[in-house]
């Protein structure tokens, strides 16, 4: 598996520069409720912007399930952000492989607020601060989020 | 030790359906791999632009093959999004869109949502238009996504629908 490990790496975009506070967005979740990203605030935030169709965004996914229930005690949040066209793929899967973190449906404005999501996947770090401390683009092995998520739980 | 007679045709008929279940989960997986297509039908983000900065060449009919939600982030000016071909109804969208065209009609399609090899879009839709009978079709070849391949290489972009 390839790779694409990044910690702002030529970002682009407002807002996303180096220890930058993550934009806040309000977006709905699978069952049409409001998520807002303000509201964890004071949680570690994982950000995974993600669709049903990317093969190496459905490979992550169970680790991510994995991560969220070690570290969801401790004050980890997963949340997806799926930039499929329309909600009926995801919930399909989101049932089936059990995902216990929300999901909610992404938009291109907010695809700009994190520098433009123009490949998938890419997983942002949040911290209790709400700053960003990590960005991947790409496929990244789990034990990569891991260290990093232990660092700022 | 030897199967009982009678067992024989059971045998066969679940060697035979093991088989058929193996092939089709292959070729479904081999479907969308977009390093299956031919190197004689890709077409470089570099050629590409040159083509559209060109004032004497013909314009191809570009369409993007993959998530609305990318296309409206950034996609080629002038480009048309279809929807991705991935999926039946995005197939459906593409036939649909192509099939009053001459079939010597050069039609570029592209998508860059993943790295290439992973891309489940360009494929079916290369496919589909090889199917139909469109001679002049190329897939523009992007290694990582769309947003290094193209947008951060200063090629122009459009926004919105």
């Amino acid at each position: 598996m390839t790779r694409h490990l990044a910690v702002f790496p030529g970002t682009r975009g407002k807002g996303i520069a180096g220890q930058s506070q993550a934009p806040d967005f309000s977006l709905p979740d699978l069952t049409g409720q409001k998520l807002d990203l303000s509201s964890y605030r004071g949680k570690v935030v994982l950000l995974d912007f993600w669709a049903t169709w990317c093969d190496r965004c459905r490979d992550e996914i169970p680790h991510f399930v994995e991560l969220q229930n070690k570290y969801g005690g401790q004050g980890l949040q997963i949340i997806g952000v799926s930039m499929d066209d329309g909600p009926e793929p995801v919930l399909e899967f989101y049932q089936r492989f059990k995902m216990n973190y929300p999901v909610v449906m992404g938009n291109a404005k907010t695809g700009e607020l994190y520098g433009g999501v123009l490949g998938l996947p890419i997983a942002f770090l949040i911290g209790r601060d709400g700053r960003i401390s990590a960005k991947h683009i790409g496929a990244t092995d789990i034990s990569v989020f891991e260290k990093e998520i232990k660092n700022v739980l | 030790m030897s199967l009982p007679i009678k067992f024989r045709p059971i045998l066969l008929i679940f060697i035979f359906i093991f088989g058929t279940v193996a092939i089709a989960l292959t070729s479904g997986v081999l479907a969308y791999q977009a390093s299956l297509i031919p190197g004689s039908r890709l077409i470089n983000p570099d050629d590409l632009v040159k083509i559209l900065r060109s004032p004497n060449s013909t314009k191809p009919l570009m369409i993007q093959v993959g998530s609305h939600v990318l296309y409206t982030q950034a996609h080629i000016p002038g480009s048309e999004y279809i929807g991705p071909a991935s999926s039946e109804s995005g197939l459906q969208l593409l036939r649909k869109r192509v099939e009053p065209l001459p079939r010597n009609k050069l039609i570029v399609i592209y998508c860059g949502c993943c790295p290439w090899s992973h891309c489940p879009n360009v494929k079916p839709a290369d496919d589909a238009l090889k199917t139909m009978g469109f001679t002049n079709v190329k897939v523009l070849y992007i290694s990582n996504n769309f947003g290094a391949d193209w947008v951060e290489k200063g090629f122009p972009v459009a926004k919105g629908d």
